[in-house]
């Protein structure tokens, strides 16, 4: 009941909402019910696209919620994202059983390919879709726990608290890279056949994960909103404008932010955990810095500090990527970068300030 | 995942309830601080009363500041005591809980929340429970508004209520700021430097509220314009390189040999 009194005050929510909406009835009937040689059929392969592009919009959405709102700039959040993702693995993994190249019922292909005899004790339980489920939350948000505790209570905070989070992203990855590692080195988790018995190949299976997507990206938003509207949503937009008068008020910040960080790396954990079936492979790549860099990006681009500003980002900049890296592969970085510059330099709101400076204009004049 | 003791922290921290049964409300006693080896405060002995008007003079390095700092937690003193009332000891809780337990400080420079309206920066202020879990559910009641309304009307900003702190002018922010001060229900109010930059007119508004503060509450004004002082001071404290030169009524501090030397000496 408050979400939705919040929303009647807030535009952009209402629309993101609309468009969620409209996109979630949309995409299933014309993938499913416009027959295959009509116009508007929409083929398998968009489906799983689109709901890739959801996971990015999740994404975007947990680093606004702790940059736009409390002005921690995380320029590592994707491991909160990866960590959900390589959860989410290994229960795909343990779903293959016998039908591995090695025909291990219980080890992974690149397992019996190291010659280990047994499973290591952190692939335990990942075979129960629950435990699974468990692990996409508390692998992401115990570690920026315990991150968040050290950082925060020693006060670290600006820009370097964002080159620790690129170290913290880089040892991960150099980690993750390690085959003894026990995380499939350098080619990560693939081959994937089925979730939950149901083949990830299969039209439904992948109605059924972009329904999930949007699902969790409405939840997810809803639950942001809320915690933005309420008395704690104006205590950390204080911590952010004024951080030792927050203190002297009585709050303690380094609590207020770490409740913060870890529910917005956990939110980067689900939007993991629902990428990797969709594209079907998780790798360390994914922990690269430049990809948490990208994430900021779009938040930037879209507009900080608004939530659909930064779902805004992550499908405009996406859809960018998408046709650069096809058209014109070698500009694109260099197109990434400028974007930023560009926007930090003339768009200081992103798109969505631009377009209420220019709606206020319009009924001003 | 979200430990308990890690939510429940502000309740373990609510400090003992203040004894004020020797009507003195704040003991600094032997307070030492020194930065690389200069010695910001050097035995520093002070005494407030309850419900007393007190203001802290002296030249510039002083120490003024400083010992607002190790009044509130952000500094830690070499040496020496810090008590508030009988039973509370400054200097083993941090600035949150010092903030809880009745300390209220004003910057020198004015600090609030500019992107929040007049009457949320005074909301976020309140005094109450302040652990994460409580903030997220906290729903304003309305004796709450009321309270705010009251402090508004105080503080002369009733007119500004829904407007961004952010817009208001500087001596409007510095009103505001000592709003929030009030918001906290604190025993004792530091007041750094508040008619700084302000205009004659806000100046004595200035002066009339901290007076009608005093009584209920302890108020200790660190300031360097001398005609506000005089306006407001009953007793004086003047501080010189990190010690108590002299200490009494404005007339007794400004005739002390001492302090003329210091002030108008070499």
């Amino acid at each position: 009941m408050i979400v939705r009194k919040l929303l009647l005050s807030d535009r952009g929510s209402q629309l993101f909402f609309a468009v969620l909406l409209a996109t979630t009835v949309l995409v299933p009937l014309l993938n499913a019910v416009v027959p295959d040689g009509s116009m508007l059929h929409l083929p398998n392969y968009s489906v799983a696209l689109i709901g890739k592009y959801m996971t990015y919009a999740l994404m975007a959405i947990s680093v606004d919620l702790i940059w736009g709102y409390c002005g921690i700039l995380s320029l590592g959040h994707t491991a909160f994202f990866a960590l959900g993702g390589y959860a989410m693995g290994m229960y795909l993994m343990r779903q293959i059983g016998t039908r591995g190249v090695y025909g291990d019922p219980v080890l992974p292909d690149f397992m019996v390919f190291l010659n280990w005899k047994e499973l290591p004790w952190f692939w335990q339980g990942m075979d129960h879709f629950g435990f699974a489920m468990l692990m996409v939350v508390v692998a992401p948000g115990l570690l920026a726990w315990l991150f968040g505790w050290f950082a925060f209570r020693s006060r670290v905070t600006g820009v370097y608290l964002s080159i620790i989070t690129q170290a913290l992203t880089y040892a991960l990855l150099l980690a993750f890279f390690r085959n003894e590692m026990g995380f499939g080195g350098n080619n990560g988790l693939t081959d994937f056949k089925d979730l939950l018995g149901f083949d990830l190949q299969a039209q439904h299976t992948r109605i059924g994960l972009f329904l999930a997507t949007a699902i969790a990206l409405a939840l997810s938003y809803a639950a942001c909103r809320y915690i933005i509207g309420s008395r704690l949503g104006r205590v950390v937009e204080a911590v952010r404008d004024a951080e030792s008068r927050t203190r002297f008020i009585g709050y303690k910040v380094e609590n207020v932010k770490l409740w913060l960080w870890t529910f917005s790396a956990v939110i980067a954990g689900i939007a993991g955990a629902l990428y990797v079936p969709q594209v079907g492979i998780i790798n360390p790549g994914e922990f690269a810095p430049i990809n948490s860099i990208e994430v900021v990006v779009w938040v930037a681009v879209g507009g900080r500090g608004t939530l659909y500003g930064a779902a805004l980002g992550a499908l405009l900049v996406n859809y960018a990527k998408t046709y650069f890296t096809a058209a014109l592969p070698e500009v694109w970085l260099y197109a990434l970068g400028a974007l930023f510059v560009g926007v930090t330099l003339f768009l200081p709101q992103g798109i969505v300030g631009l377009i209420t400076k220019l709606a206020r204009n319009r009924t001003t004049s | 995942m979200i430990g308990g003791r890690f939510l429940g922290q502000n309740r373990r921290s609510a400090a003992p309830r203040l004894d004020l049964s020797h009507n003195i409300i704040l003991y600094l006693e032997g307070i030492s601080v020194s930065f690389d080896g200069f010695k910001a405060l050097n035995d520093l002995n002070l005494y407030i009363e309850a419900g007393e008007l007190r203001c802290i003079i002296g030249p510039n390095g002083a120490g003024k500041t400083t010992m607002m700092d190790v009044i509130t937690g952000k500094t830690r003193p070499d040496t020496g005591s810090a008590w508030f009332g009988q039973t509370v000891d400054l200097l083993s809780l941090s600035e949150p809980e010092i903030a809880t337990a009745g300390i209220g400080r004003k910057f020198q420079k004015p600090t609030i929340f500019p992107n929040h309206t007049t009457f949320e920066n005074l909301e976020l202020a309140m005094a109450g429970d302040k652990a994460v879990w409580k903030v997220l559910f906290a729903r304003i009641s309305s004796e709450q508004a009321d309270r705010i309304d009251s402090v508004l009307r105080t503080i002369g900003l009733s007119d500004k209520r829904n407007v961004l702190a952010g817009s208001l002018s500087h001596g409007q922010k510095q009103w505001l700021e000592i709003g929030m001060l009030l918001m906290q229900s604190p025993e004792l109010l530091l007041v750094d430097e508040p008619v700084a930059g302000m205009t004659p007119q806000e100046t004595e508004r200035t002066a009339e509220l901290l007076v009608s503060l005093s009584g209920t509450h302890s108020v200790v004004v660190v300031e360097h314009d001398m005609a506000f002082v005089r306006s407001i001071a009953r007793t004086v404290t003047v501080l010189h390189q990190g010690s108590v030169l002299a200490e009494g009524s404005m007339d007794q501090v400004q005739n002390d040999p001492k302090v003329i030397e210091v002030y108008l000496g070499d």
